[in-house]
């Protein structure tokens, strides 16, 4: 029972490799769809290969898949010269021809011992008796060994033409000017989609090995911007969803393929929200953490000023808040954090900047005058001046601080007439 | 053959309802076809599956309102999902399109296949949604899907105005204060529901097709959106009828892919015969123009061989018209006799002559030659709306004040046309 859930894991693990490396370079080109038209437009090719030699998973059905799958490609392209859109012509080509697949085996389904649940769910429960023979003795599934094979062509291929396959996916331009044949490489790829899919076909079905080609690649590229890492991460990530896919159909008791594709859904949701540089919330907490950063920034300002203008020097939470113009919470929370930085200390009932503070907030104060400073010197309108640099002063890391300075030079006063502390200053 | 089964009620439902089907699906497909969002169809209805078995899974039963309900919400959120992928991502629509149709297509089956499993009863009928069984459908599912269907029509031709917008100009429309994301929403709206109703009959997996197949077929007739959404219906109404009479009568076939093929024949059809983007008309233009380009390349040969002997009633034979310009001279026989027939040139025993009307129009032939050359030597770039269909056509449509400048430009270099002495008076000005 063990070894059957090995065989089946291992199948869909070489189907999910397989597929990744390929759909990596169809998310790529922007082909994804094309990926899937020919997952479906394979199907005729299959029928037709099965009436003729009445055999399943014998050469002649590989050799229907790519027959059709590089006539969907080429009807595509076909279309597409005649003036219609590439989508619309995606549409009709594959659509056509898997609606022909549909009818044949309506027609002739009963005959060839093929019916259309197993085309498009796929029955990779099945793998483990679906036994090889070498004269009399089993030698293992025979799904794990075409997809092995497969796994190895399609391995070899991408490595040895890894050069070929990478620039004509980023510029095809530059790809024809060095000499590389774009066209055959795009026969090449389609003609590998093609093989990878049939044998995929009777594991994981027609519709869900578009999963297995587009989503790993597309959660791959959201978490690395390097081709050979893209490829690497899809085939991990299909690999490992194979597993828990079928984990998690044992233990719901339902389709194993379509848990394959659900488990790539989830990391794709994973990556799309965590992914560091792409993830939305990765980003939606990047601005957070920005904002916030600049509120400190500018409440340590705001100390700083308000000691500069000869008040008192200890200020209440009231004052920060009234002299901020932010949002409550926002100034409360800013308060917080520069306490805990150390920036900001209590003092009877009040609050005071600390020496580091004081020199945190020398060093802003020096920026936002540098920069206004700057901002005259290029002839920025003196009434506009303030705010700009208001805005401005977060974003000046200090390589840029410095640029501004030697911009700016040794100067002590800004355009309205205050003092520039000095880069030494406190 | 005969129509006695149009006579059983249940038969005249299902087939109004695949005809009204296909009549929202092609006014619908043409906006989406003009909007690029063709695919669109294909990821909703796939996205609509898990709608349909959640649907089932919390009614216990098969029921086509709530199922509807379930594909429509589905379908709507599979929609949000490849919107927001490409706007928050740098992942394009296509790849978006496939994730969103093959992630969630996985939940249905994941789904279904718990429903099987668990043992539920009237299973069934679900089958039927991935590739169609209008012959199962009972008559108030029909009066249902029908009643949608005219209100997806009906809204669609209410609002055919804003849609153009949104398809030619969205800059424009929002210009002049509708918003092209509201009008996309609501043309994806009405795409899912059309995708839901068709479900039925047509089934998930080829719905997609009878979105695209009818409003490309009718792209090829017409340059006219209201000309081509109203023959993209007729396409999708002509489809789904034929498909539905093969599928409910005799063969007992699915009907997806019947009317699929139905509407693939129309497509052949509209690409092989259409008046003006067709293969047959842009062939026979083909041929046209290479005939018309042949007889004035004759003419022109014939021109300037008198011009370099100054003797304007030089004879050739086919032969040596047809060395000097390197084609076959059983083709420039052809193109002769054409010349012939037409008055231009006279022949006697083999040999050619120009006529007097023959040297008049390859004078004007030749002189256009020279000043295109001239055009194209002085103002090698261009404008793109010039070079519209065909290069060579353009030779053949010089505008009159060009032809001025480039009289003076002919002059200018000092090229001078010898004048045949028999032209009288020259027509210098216009066409021929």
């Amino acid at each position: 029972m063990l070894l059957d859930s090995l065989w089946i894991v291992l199948t869909g693990a070489l189907v999910a490799g397989s597929c990744a490396m390929l759909g990596s370079f169809l998310v790529l080109r922007r082909m994804a769809m094309l990926g899937d038209a020919i997952s479906h437009a394979v199907l005729p090719g299959l029928v037709i290969a099965f009436l003729i030699s009445g055999s399943r998973g014998s050469l002649g059905m590989f050799i229907g898949a790519v027959a059709l799958g590089l006539l969907t490609a080429f009807l595509v392209q076909f279309l597409t010269r005649r003036g219609i859109q590439n989508d619309a012509a995606l549409g009709v080509a594959f659509t056509f021809l898997f609606a022909l697949g549909v009818l044949l085996i309506s027609l002739y389904g009963s005959q060839v011992d093929l019916d259309l649940d197993c085309v498009l769910y796929g029955e990779i429960a099945y793998t483990p008796f679906d036994l090889l023979f070498l004269g009399d003795l089993p030698f293992g599934p025979r799904p794990v060994w075409i997809n092995a094979a497969l796994f190895v062509i399609n391995l070899l291929l991408v490595l040895l033409l890894y050069k070929q396959f990478k620039i004509s996916s980023f510029d095809p331009g530059l790809a024809a000017a060095v000499g590389i044949n774009v066209v055959a490489m795009h026969y090449l790829l389609m003609g590998l989609v093609s093989v990878t899919v049939v044998g995929a076909f009777e594991s994981v079905g027609a519709i869900l090995v578009v999963a297995l080609l587009i989503v790993p690649p597309a959660t791959a590229y959201l978490l690395t911007d390097r081709l050979a890492p893209m490829i690497a991460t899809a085939v991990g990530l299909g690999m490992l969803a194979s597993l828990l896919g079928y984990m998690m159909a044992q233990a719901l008791d339902v389709s194993i393929a379509g848990s394959i594709a659900l488990v790539c859904g989830v990391f794709f949701l994973a990556a799309f929200l965590f992914s560091p540089s792409q993830g939305i919330l990765s980003r939606v907490l990047a601005r957070r953490w920005l904002s916030m950063q600049i509120v400190e920034e500018d409440a340590l300002l705001w100390a700083a000023r308000n000691r500069e203008g000869a008040a008192a020097e200890i200020f209440t939470k009231s004052d920060l808040l009234s002299g901020l113009d932010q949002p409550a919470s926002r100034s409360r929370a800013a308060l917080t954090r520069l306490k805990r930085a150390g920036f900001i200390a209590r003092r009877n009932g009040g609050f005071v900047l600390t020496a580091a503070g004081r020199n945190a907030a020398l060093d802003l104060l020096r920026r936002h005058r540098l920069y206004e400073s700057y901002l005259g010197d290029i002839g920025y309108p003196t009434d506009h001046i303030h705010e700009s640099a208001d805005r401005g002063e977060h974003f000046l890391t200090p390589g840029l601080a410095k640029m501004v300075e030697s911009e700016v030079g040794e100067r002590d006063e800004d355009p309205q007439g205050k003092p520039i502390p000095s880069s030494e200053a406190g | 053959m005969s129509f006695d089964f149009l006579l059983d009620p249940s038969v005249r439902w299902v087939l109004a309802g695949s005809i009204l089907i296909g009549i929202s699906s092609g006014v619908l497909g043409s906006f989406a076809l003009l909007r690029r969002r063709s695919l669109m169809g294909d990821a909703v209805a796939h996205a609509a599956l898990p709608g349909v078995a959640v649907a089932f899974i919390l009614a216990g039963t098969r029921s086509l309102p709530l199922m509807l309900l379930g594909a429509l919400v589905a379908g709507l959120l599979g929609a949000f999902f490849i919107q927001s992928v490409i706007k928050h991502t740098r992942i394009k629509e296509d790849t978006a399109l496939g994730l969103i149709l093959s992630v969630f297509f996985a939940f249905g089956i994941v789904l279904l296949t718990q429903i099987q499993h668990s043992g539920a009863g009237g299973q069934a009928g679900l089958d039927k949604y991935l590739f169609g069984q209008a012959a199962a459908l009972i008559g108030s599912d029909v009066q249902m899907m029908a009643v949608s269907a005219a209100a997806v029509c009906v809204i669609a031709i209410l609002m055919f105005k804003e849609f153009k917008l949104l398809c030619f100009d969205p800059g424009f429309a929002k210009g002049i204060g509708f918003s092209p994301k509201v009008l996309d929403g609501m043309l994806m709206f009405l795409i899912v529901v059309t995708v839901v109703i068709g479900m039925q009959s047509v089934g998930v997996v080829l719905m997609a097709a009878m979105l695209i197949i009818p409003a490309a077929s009718a792209r090829f007739w017409t340059n006219k959106l209201s000309l081509m959404v109203t023959l993209a219906a007729l396409f999708g109404a002509v489809s789904g009828a034929i498909g539905t009479l093969l599928s409910t009568v005799g063969l007992r076939l699915p009907t997806g892919p019947l009317i699929v093929l139905a509407a693939s024949a129309v497509f052949a059809v509209s690409m092989l015969f259409a008046p003006d983007r067709g293969i047959l008309a842009r062939i026979a233009r083909r041929l046209s123009l290479r005939g018309r380009v042949a007889k004035e390349n004759a003419l022109r040969d014939f021109y300037e061989l008198a011009e370099a002997c100054d003797c304007w009633d030089i004879e050739a034979t086919a032969t040596e018209l047809a060395a000097g310009r390197g084609v076959r001279a059983s083709a420039m026989i052809t193109t002769l006799r054409k010349l012939v027939h037409e008055g231009l040139v006279a022949e006697a025993g083999g040999r050619y002559r120009l006529t007097d009307e023959g040297l008049a129009k390859a004078y004007t032939i030749t002189r256009r030659h020279r000043l295109w050359e001239m055009f194209l030597m002085h103002e090698g770039q261009l404008g793109s709306d010039h070079v519209h269909r065909d290069a060579d056509e353009v030779e053949h449509h010089m505008p009159t004040e060009l032809e001025a400048e480039l009289e003076k430009l002919l002059a200018f270099q000092g090229i001078e046309m010898k004048l045949p002495p028999s032209i009288h008076p020259i027509e210098t000005q216009g066409g021929v």
